[in-house]
């Protein structure tokens, strides 16, 4: 049962063609891998997804349960559970952490229908999941990721999301900038959300991320569309040869 | 030689001159005090309303601003009384000793003057009089000497001043509570007013002013000379509000060793500038010197900062932010002069302005000038819109376009308002802060 569709997508942004007719299936609790060479528009997929400003969609679509979502304001889609950690999460000076989770999870219940969560139900909710993910009181009191290191960044991306429990979650090169230590620690943060109800899109552009969070699914970007599809075996052919041959090839 | 032609009086201009005259000899004091309004009186004769081309009044000009000068306020009867006996809702929460002006005269039955040892308060028409409990001595050692200036709006407040507050507070002392000086409008006709306060804090004190100003339709010339004593710690907040034109002037002489903080708040207000004139007369003294301006429609809110560090060693961070709807107008000048003598001096003035509308319009304009070799001194300024990659992030989390709005501004208004030490006014202004947010259209 396909949770997400994407059909035959055009994506241009300020003029320029990034996605040229991708398509592309993710099933209920699959996770699916998109790998692929700088350029080939894995970000743009992300940001589209969420439905970043500035992203022109010329052509093709985007289902969330047979349902298009393409000219759904991001908060909605958000509370339609499509989640994106961010490759680069932002510094929200002047908004505590804490201020900042409860505000989106009750803006998404409320949106979709549910009551909002009482404090202490709040607060437990927070604790138990932060702790697992290593993110102190400290953290939380702080501003949302000022003065945050890159791993303490991906962190509360991965904190965000085991909050906001969302059903479709996209993470953008969550590899990126984390050492070893901190790359397993996100890994496991992200292995204890896969479930049945939950898919995943996992963009990187290296394989050592899916040797943690390994995939059903491997699908190769290359200008803009997917180029081949296979399991995870096709990540490790990658690593070994690059991606010399898509490029030539779609080129 | 150049001779500088004034041209034709305008309408307000007129109407000033002929309130001065007409009440020249019933404002309050003889003697030195009729001779300060004199001199002050024939510096706004020879200069006229300041204008866009008197440098420091560049983005406020009173002339095309000030069209009409409303008559002198008459002393409010008991419905004025009534009608400004709520007054300052903003701070209703906090407990203050609150001293009630309306239509700028003192009113003593609208205000709390349970004695206090160390704390001797009065009407500034009283002191000026010589008729008042405090005797004129601190009124004759301060008044029009705190700070020296030829500015065209103090000067008009001096020659015109009515009524004020008079407050000492002895060395030492640390009043209970925060003092919280309430200009309200009483009457229904709109007036113009000239307050003139003087507060001395002595060596050694502590203390907290509020000055809230809510003037109504009428025009508000407001002075405060502020003279702080070594080895105190001074907070003092202003909250100007209201459809009034107000012009605001702080005098002020900082001594050593001192912490002083003021904090400038302005929202919904049509027409405010807020002058501050600072002066750091004793070493090692610490200052902050912040404020936040909320604007939207059409309002003009003008801080003015002349911060002159006169004794080595001094610290002073000067902060405004101020965030802009509609067509308003926020305007920043600061200007810090570090003397040479001044040595050690550590001054950093940092100023932003949010722009929520593509028509609002903000001027920011740093300014220092250090005539000592080994001081370490700095500026910035921004004016900018909502950064759209951070409400992406925001929306991409489920809150609402507005909400995630809301959140930013209200980071970044916090962020000043944070650094009130006075929580109950901390808490007063940033729900004020909110409640201005949630009108927003």
């Amino acid at each position: 049962m396909s949770l997400l569709e994407i059909k035959n997508l055009h994506v241009e942004v300020e003029g320029k063609k990034i996605l040229n007719g991708l398509s592309l299936t993710v099933n209920k609790g699959q996770v699916a891998a998109i790998m692929g060479p700088n350029g080939s528009g894995k970000s743009t997929l992300a940001y589209v997804l969420a439905g970043k400003p500035g992203y022109q969609v010329t052509e093709g679509d985007v289902l969330l349960d047979g349902v298009s979502i393409l000219e759904l304001s991001p908060d909605v889609r958000a509370a339609k559970g499509v989640f994106l950690a961010f490759q680069y999460p932002v510094e929200v000076p002047g908004v505590a952490t804490m201020t900042f989770l409860r505000t989106a999870l009750n803006a998404q219940r409320k949106t979709r229908g549910e009551g909002e969560l009482s404090t202490p139900e709040f607060m437990k909710l927070v604790r138990d999941t932060s702790a697992k993910l290593g993110v102190g009181q400290e953290m939380l009191r702080r501003a949302v990721n000022v003065g945050f290191s890159g791993g303490e960044k991906k962190r509360n991306e991965i904190l965000q999301m085991a909050i906001l429990k969302p059903r479709l979650a996209v993470l953008d090169e969550t590899d990126s900038g984390l050492d070893i230590d901190a790359l397993q620690i996100v890994a496991e943060g992200v292995n204890r959300l896969r479930s049945p109800e939950r898919s995943m899109i996992v963009i990187t552009h290296y394989q050592r991320l899916l040797n943690f969070i390994v995939p059903d699914v491997v699908h190769v970007l290359a200008k803009g569309r997917v180029v081949k599809t296979g399991g995870k075996e096709l990540a490790l052919e990658l690593e070994a040869k690059g991606y010399a041959e898509f490029v030539g090839e779609a080129a | 030689m150049n001779v500088e032609l004034r041209p034709v009086k305008t309408k307000a201009e007129q109407a000033l001159s002929a309130a001065y005259t007409a009440a020249r000899a019933t404002l309050p004091g003889k003697g030195a005090v009729a001779e300060l309004r004199e001199d002050a009186f024939r510096n706004f004769e020879t200069r006229g309303l300041p204008h866009r081309r008197v440098e420091q009044w560049k983005y406020t000009d009173l002339r095309v601003l000030l069209r009409d000068s409303y008559p002198l306020a008459t002393p409010p009867d008991a419905a004025a009384k009534a009608r400004a006996k709520n007054a300052s809702q903003v701070l209703t929460g906090v407990d203050c000793r609150r001293l009630v002006f309306v239509d700028g005269a003192f009113a003593p039955e609208l205000s709390d003057l349970a004695p206090e040892a160390g704390l001797a308060i009065g009407s500034m028409a009283d002191a000026l009089a010589n008729t008042g409990s405090m005797g004129d001595a601190l009124v004759a050692a301060h008044v029009g000497k705190t700070y020296p200036t030829e500015d065209v709006g103090v000067a008009l407040n001096t020659a015109l001043m009515g009524d004020g507050a008079v407050i000492r507070i002895a060395a030492g002392v640390t009043p209970r509570r925060p003092i919280h000086l309430i200009f309200a409008a009483g009457s229904d006709t709109p007036g113009s007013a000239f307050v003139r306060s003087l507060i001395v804090i002595e060596n050694g004190a502590k203390a907290t002013i509020i000055e809230s100003h809510d003037g109504g339709d009428s025009q508000i010339n407001s002075a405060l000379e502020l003279v702080v004593g070594d080895d105190t710690q001074v907070d003092y907040v202003k909250i100007t509000q209201g459809r009034a034109l107000h012009v605001g002037s702080l005098l002020a002489t900082v001594g050593a060793r001192a912490k002083f903080n003021s904090f400038a708040f302005t929202g919904d207000a049509a027409l405010v500038r807020n002058q501050n004139f600072i002066r750091f007369a004793g070493e090692g003294t610490k200052a902050a010197i912040r404020g936040v301006s909320l604007l939207r429609g059409r309002e003009h809110v003008d801080n003015t900062l002349l911060i002159e560090h006169a004794a080595p060693h001094c610290e002073s961070r000067e902060q405004f932010r101020a965030v802009l709807d509609g067509e308003s107008h926020a305007v920043f000048q600061g200007k810090i002069v570090v003397e040479p003598h001044a040595q050690k001096t550590d001054a950093k003035m940092l100023t932003r302005a949010l722009l929520l509308s593509d028509t609002a319009e903000a001027d920011n304009k740093p300014e220092l000038e250090i005539f000592a070799d080994d001081v370490v001194c700095g500026h910035g300024a921004t004016a900018g819109a909502l950064d759209p990659g951070l409400k992406f992030y925001l929306m991409s989390r489920g809150i609402s376009e507005k909400e995630s709005e809301a959140l930013l501004i209200e980071a970044f208004i916090d962020e000043t308002i944070e650094e009130i030490a006075h929580e109950g006014i901390r808490d007063a202004l940033k729900f004020a802060a909110l409640k201005w947010l949630g009108t927003r259209s």
